[in-house]
């Protein structure tokens, strides 16, 4: 009897503990492990760019912050690196694919926490963010403008602040209005005209405008996030409060993310992103022109004369390891594209590198259909994920914007 | 005298049956998959070399671009000089390769090779494969790491 009266009581708590929602256990060891290794306070302090020696020169981020907003800045005097990284819109312009001077085929990516990227672009065809910042200022369909112009233009308007941060402008007086060896015949035929000491004086100039943007662009990093106060709670033991608590769906969600889902696989780490390169077989879009990804990047990162190995690079090769053991062929590069972050991606739709999904809803159910990649192979396998877990992953993702 | 038998018959039929349950039982359980083998040093394929792996610098951190080394040794012990090292490798589970292209950049002394550009960017099980070729012959190993 007094033992029968035992199994009673303990089945009573078992009960109790259950309906109350004592809900301790809510996590596995290893599932917290993955939470914590996700929250914003395990992101390491920004490292030294050592081929920008203007990295984190207060001036040149001063002078590369103007520069980033001037319309000047293009051929037509309109467009500015802040016309497609808007300032108020996480650097991004919630286009399917971005407009400069054209239309471009890719969509604008965000800027926050962009300077730890070891590779830029959707496809990685730069690799630091200085080259990077060169790019579109000569793409006909961004910027459009030549290196020629730049060099005056900077003399022009901003000479002295100029020369206070890089030294003293070379002589221009000889240079063409209008030359670079990317622009129209005309300027590529000016360019070649210009002996090799201007046109290294024209690169000069050219790659110090790029050092100047990235210092600006280094200080643009992620905020902390309901996700981050949930996970810090989480790590600690402590009770989550107000907006730090998740609700059932988000908590599900979160676990789908972390298991199930398998989405952690390449978003992992505080920023979301394994900064490599996946084929998910991500359809392309029509109208636009034929898109490979990755595989067409690697000649062009190697071309690039402001890549690490370049003779514009500050410091020593060491920090050119990435360029060095770059993987250059092979199935898996074939369409492969960046890793986005997915901090602040639920306020920026549309998504996917040429836009191609206009909510989280249809890039939950691309991945959870997982169909085949129209060229190389995706890495992605169905998961048939039901109605509940979709809106629950997209409940989780929201809680990185809030 | 008969009915003994039928006693032993009868327990000799529940025996069967009872094992026949356990046999089941034990069929269904989940097959505690033994993990890859993990160990840092082992013969290479053919036995030509005895081949260690580790992190040039302590821990392995993941989407870190890291350093490695590689030592081989000969099965009698004496260091491999002036081997021809190949790399490649990936995750098997998630058919992909290597996010990097590593390269044995420096030959260190005693049959140390440095092996740099390794970077594994998820977790799970990953695989080194190293193609070896010395004036004992040529031979391969396979290293398996879980992060
Ligand atoms: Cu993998």
């Amino acid at each position: 009897m007094k033992r029968l009266a035992s199994v009673a009581s303990f089945l009573a708590l078992a009960a109790l503990a259950l309906l109350g929602g004592c809900g301790e256990p809510e996590f596995s060891d290893a599932e917290k492990k993955t939470i914590a290794s996700l929250a914003l306070n395990t992101l390491p302090s920004l490292k030294p760019d050592t081929t920008n020696q203007y990295g984190d020169v207060p001036a040149a981020a001063a002078l590369g912050s103007t520069l980033f907003f001037d319309g000047g800045m293009s051929r037509d005097g309109t467009v500015s690196c802040s016309t497609c990284h808007k300032i108020d819109r996480q650097f991004q312009d919630d286009l399917p694919q971005a407009v400069g001077v054209g239309h471009t085929n890719r969509r604008t990516m965000p800027l926050a926490g962009v300077a730890r990227d070891p590779w830029f672009f959707w496809d990685g065809r730069r690799d630091s963010l200085w080259a990077q910042a060169l790019t579109p200022l000569e793409n006909p369909l961004e910027q459009a403008g030549n290196r020629a112009a730049f060099a005056h233009y900077i003399k022009k308007r901003f000479g002295e602040r100029y020369e206070r941060i890089f030294g003293p402008l070379p002589d221009l007086s000889t240079v063409p209005a209008n030359a670079s060896p990317l622009g129209t015949d005309a300027e590529k035929a000016a360019w070649n005209a210009m002996p090799v000491g201007q046109q290294d004086d024209v690169n000069r100039v050219y790659a110090n405008i790029g050092k100047a943007i990235a210092a600006f662009e280094r200080s643009i990093e992620p905020g902390q996030t309901r996700f981050d106060r949930f996970a810090i709670d989480l790590a600690t033991g402590a009770k989550p409060e107000e907006d730090a608590a998740f609700s059932p769906e988000e908590i599900l969600g979160l676990k789908l993310f972390i298991g199930k889902a398998n989405c952690v696989t390449c978003h992992n780490g505080p920023r979301f992103t394994d900064n490599a390169f996946h084929n998910t077989g991500v359809p392309p879009v029509d109208r636009l022109p034929a898109d490979r990804g990755r595989v067409d990047a690697v000649a062009q990162v190697e071309a690039d004369p402001f890549n690490c190995f370049g003779k514009f690079r500050d410091g020593d090769e060491s920090a050119c390891r990435e360029l060095r053991f770059m993987v250059k062929n092979g199935p898996q590069i074939t369409r492969a594209y960046k890793t986005p972050s997915l901090r602040g991606a639920a306020d920026r739709p549309p998504y996917m590198h040429a836009g191609q999904f206009s909510t989280l809803d249809e890039v939950i159910a691309h991945y959870s259909k997982a169909p085949l990649a129209v060229e190389g192979v995706s890495e992605v396998h169905p998961l048939d994920l039901s109605e509940r877990e979709r809106s629950a992953l997209v409940a989780f993702l929201k809680t990185l914007s809030d | 005298m008969a009915s003994i038998w039928r006693y032993i018959l009868a327990g000799l039929g529940l025996a069967a049956l009872l094992a026949g349950i356990v046999a089941g039982v034990y069929l269904m359980l989940p097959q505690s998959a033994p993990g890859p083998d993990l160990s840092r040093s082992k013969k290479t394929a053919n036995g030509l070399f005895v081949a260690s792996f580790e992190p040039e610098r302590g821990a392995v951190r993941q989407g870190e671009l890291q350093s490695w080394l590689l030592t081989l040794k000969t099965a009698a012990g004496a260091p491999v000089e002036g081997a021809a090292i190949t790399i490649s490798g990936g995750m098997p589970q998630h058919d992909h390769g290597l996010p990097t292209s590593p390269q044995a950049t420096d030959y260190l002394g005693n049959g140390r090779y440095r092996i740099d550009g390794v970077k594994f960017t998820m977790s799970g099980w990953w695989q080194l494969h190293f193609g070896i070729s010395a004036a004992a012959g040529s031979d391969s190993v396979v290293f398996n790491i879980v992060l």
